[in-house]
């Protein structure tokens, strides 16, 4: 079993006069992990959710496996689409394991407590110990990990990340990472993140998309976008990235 | 919605069952003739008092009768009579012509009763019956302190220093032609300032120097209580104000029996007469039945049983007993009336939730629509409780229902208003994660916004329950009873004590409902937010 592939074709997207997408095309292999990078307002976002169409283009496409996202059932994409939103977003009035069982059981799969199990598991949180547990009685990267946890309790095999461990502190952060690195050595998975951190992407992804006000500025593999800036500006987030962790 | 409150709610809503009278609506599904003559007043001693000597001389005759004493004001009274709710109230003739018909005050006691009787007859098919023998016009009072001061005697003397005084007038008196705009044409009267106070507040405004004139009746035992004085109408500007029963279709040509034994009080209330009675209940606070039964007794016109002084006896008794003994002695009735406040205040509350609860996560998803329809809820709120209640008359007549409709009205506003607030601001984040995960629309709202905003829904059910319990208070104007019965009927003979055991229920009554729902409230909260602080 391998994970699909993605495609971006020339998509567009608008906000009134804010064009917040011009025109980006961009194939993501099956099972390779790209990180998107770029400041606020850079279009990252607003391409993510293009991919579950939380957000609909307005010009282009976004092709799963070959076929035109915009051709299938939003809400049936989307429980096949595992999404860690910013902040984990837990139903705070939902106990762990319910949490986790959200997407089998929207899907009526009668598994659904053993894939919630399964998947508690896999983020290292057993459901013994957490599933009765309530989001608030879990520490910040705990609750990371359930929200990891119900993105791909479901089977998932396509993840987006949409800045997920922005505001974690630095060792949490660290271990979430190494996290994301452990699952997908396990299991194929295509995986889109959005980050803001340079260095989170240089070190999760296969390849990373520079965005600028909509437009793409570089796509490359670390060591190139790191070895040959396309851009000016590349350049000058990566000298900001690098006087950061010095 | 928790299966215990709406079990409540139904507790409550069952309860009207048990109160003495079925409310307006019972009567009208048994047949005609089994309808009880449903006897009404006005909200003041001597209107509650001919009330009663009309029930009771119409029981004697073996007729039925359902009580609706305290109706609201003229308009809620006549409304009542017109639209069939109320089939008999005692009335007067310059009210008729004045108030109701809206002519030129004129002519003499016998013309004008003349003058009404065809009008009414022809305009509204309601028919006077012949005077009952007394006039009760009215009466501009000052302290006897301000008419020594000032040598006032009569109305023209008031006119002349009316620039230095304060009065405390009838919201209608305000209003009607009969009053004072025109005492301002005849006199030429300027107060220096007009409040208008409750017909049973007035009184005592004046005696406790608030104001220093006000408006009343030429019959009114608190006159003679506070030892005021009565300006003479020197110009004869009032009309001639003759008491009489004003009946309605229904009764006129349906029950012969019962208008010829309203018909036998006619001539026999003589102005000395009612003076007396009215003092009796007024400043002796002995209990209306009693004293009507002494009445119809005195005149002959039932027959008497022994013992019936005894009951006044025990009236004038009760001033000196401690208020914790009058309640004690009273609790049967207050028992029913707080049954009964309770019945209204929870049909009105599951009549509110069932529409704005739903209703307000229909706009949650039409959004567009959410604040035209919250405003028009919020207009309702702004309608004066006494004016709204008055607005049900003509669609339900007078009792528990009209009241239940209007309380109704009221709760609407805070219950939708709070269920769309909570919904549509529930934790974005929850929400942004349970549609991205693929949750339908329909989902998201059960699942997620409606859960989130349980705390919210029942603030604003709360906020509800309480406007409810005060505003019941009221109802007992549009004869719905209730903890605003006693209240009514004490406000109008001037007695605390009445009021209080009312009042005080009634008080008590909002802080308990609060409070329970208060703990519905704790309970309906999701169960990780517990443990959270009230805001």
């Amino acid at each position: 079993m391998s994970a699909p592939s993605l495609s971006f074709e020339h998509v567009s997207k608008s906000y009134g006069a804010v064009q917040a997408l011009a025109g980006i095309t961009l194939p993501v292999a099956g099972g390779e992990c790209l990180a998107l990078v770029g400041e606020s307002g850079s279009g990252k976002t607003t391409l993510l959710r293009c991919v579950n169409r939380l957000v609909e283009p307005d010009h282009g496409v976004v092709r799963i496996d070959g076929s035109d996202a915009g051709a299938l059932d939003p809400i049936e994409l989307r429980r096949s689409v595992g999404y860690v939103p910013q902040e984990g977003g837990l139903l705070p009035h939902w106990r762990v394991r319910r949490n986790v069982e959200l997407v089998p059981w929207l899907r009526g799969s009668p598994d659904a407590a053993r894939l919630a199990e399964e998947a508690l598991e896999m983020v290292g949180l057993p459901a013994s110990t957490f599933g009765t547990r309530w989001p608030d009685e879990l520490s910040g990267g705990q609750r990371h990990r359930v929200a990891v946890a119900r993105a791909l309790a479901g089977g998932q095999s396509v993840m987006l990340l949409d800045e997920p461990f922005g505001a974690l502190d630095a060792i949490t952060r660290h271990d979430l990472q190494r996290l994301i690195v452990e699952l997908r050595a396990r299991r194929p998975l295509t995986v889109v993140l959005v980050t803001h951190d340079l260095s989170e992407a240089l070190l999760l992804a296969d390849r990373v998309g520079v965005l600028r006000a909509g437009h793409l500025e570089q796509v490359a593999t670390p060591d190139s976008l790191i070895s040959e800036p396309a851009t000016p500006y590349v350049s000058e987030l990566l000298a900001r990235a690098g006087s950061l962790r010095s | 919605m928790k299966p215990l409150l709406l079990a409540l709610l139904l507790a409550a809503a069952g309860a009207p069952g048990a109160h003495r009278d079925p409310g307006a609506g019972a009567p009208q599904r048994e047949g005609e003739a089994a309808r009880p003559v449903v006897v009404a007043s006005k909200p003041f001693g001597e209107s509650y008092l001919l009330a009663e000597i009309f029930a009771q001389l119409l029981e004697s005759e073996g007729i039925g009768v359902q009580r609706r004493p305290g109706l609201g004001a003229t308009t809620v009274a006549f409304d009542a009579l017109r639209s069939g709710a109320v089939d008999v109230y005692p009335e007067y003739t310059g009210t008729g012509l004045l108030a109701i018909l809206h002519e030129e005050p004129r002519g003499d006691a016998q013309s004008v009763f003349t003058e009404v009787q065809r009008q009414f007859n022809e305009r509204y098919g309601v028919r006077w019956l012949p005077p009952l023998g007394f006039e009760n016009g009215y009466a501009i009072s000052v302290r006897a302190e301000t008419a020594r001061r000032y040598g006032l005697a009569t109305l023209s003397d008031l006119a002349k220093v009316a620039p230095r005084l304060s009065a405390g007038l009838s919201p209608d008196f305000i209003q009607r032609a009969d009053g004072l705009p025109g005492l301002t044409r005849t006199y030429g009267l300027r107060f220096e300032s007009v409040r208008p106070l409750d017909q049973a507040l007035k009184y005592r405004a004046l005696a406790s120097d608030a104001v220093d004139v006000v408006d009343g009746y030429s019959t009114d035992g608190l006159i003679a209580r506070y030892g005021l004085v009565v300006l003479r109408d020197d110009l004869h500007f009032f009309p001639p104000y003759q008491a009489a029963a004003l009946i309605g279709a229904r009764l006129a040509n349906g029950n012969p029996r019962a208008v010829a034994a309203l018909t036998r009080l006619s001539g026999m209330l003589s102005d000395s007469t009612m003076r007396a009675l009215n003092e009796r209940v007024e400043n002796g606070h002995e209990p209306i039945a009693a004293v009507a039964g002494d009445a119809l007794r005195d005149l002959h016109l039932v027959d008497a049983p022994a013992g019936s002084t005894a009951t006044a006896g025990a009236g004038g008794r009760a001033d000196r007993q401690s208020f914790a003994r009058y309640l004690w002695e009273r609790r049967a009735v207050l028992g029913a009336q707080t049954l009964r406040h309770i019945a209204l205040v929870g049909v009105s509350l599951l009549g509110g939730i069932l529409l704005a609860l739903p209703l307000a996560l229909v706009l949650e998803r039409a959004s567009r629509a959410a604040e035209p329809t919250l405003r028009a809820f919020g207009l309702l709120e702004t309608i004066p409780s006494i004016a709204l209640l008055a607005f049900m008359i003509p669609i339900f007549g007078v009792g528990f229902w009209p009241a239940v409709a209007a309380l109704w009205l009221y709760s609407l506003y805070p219950i939708a208003r709070n269920t769309y607030t909570g919904v549509r601001d529930a934790d974005p984040a929850a929400v942004h994660a349970a549609r991205a995960l693929g949750m339908t629309p329909l989902q998201v709202l059960r699942y997620v916004r409606t859960p989130l905003a349980a705390p919210s829904i029942m603030a604003g059910i709360r906020t509800a329950a309480v406007i409810d319990v005060g505003t019941a208070t009221l109802a007992a104007f549009i004869g719905a009873g209730g903890l605003g019965e006693p209240i009514a009927t004490g406000l109008a003979l001037a007695d605390t004590r009445l009021i209080l055991s009312g009042a005080l229920p009634a008080a008590l009554l909002a802080l308990v409902v609060d409070g329970a729902l208060a703990m519905v409230e704790r309970w309906t909260r999701p169960a990780p937010l517990r443990h959270r602080h009230d805001h």
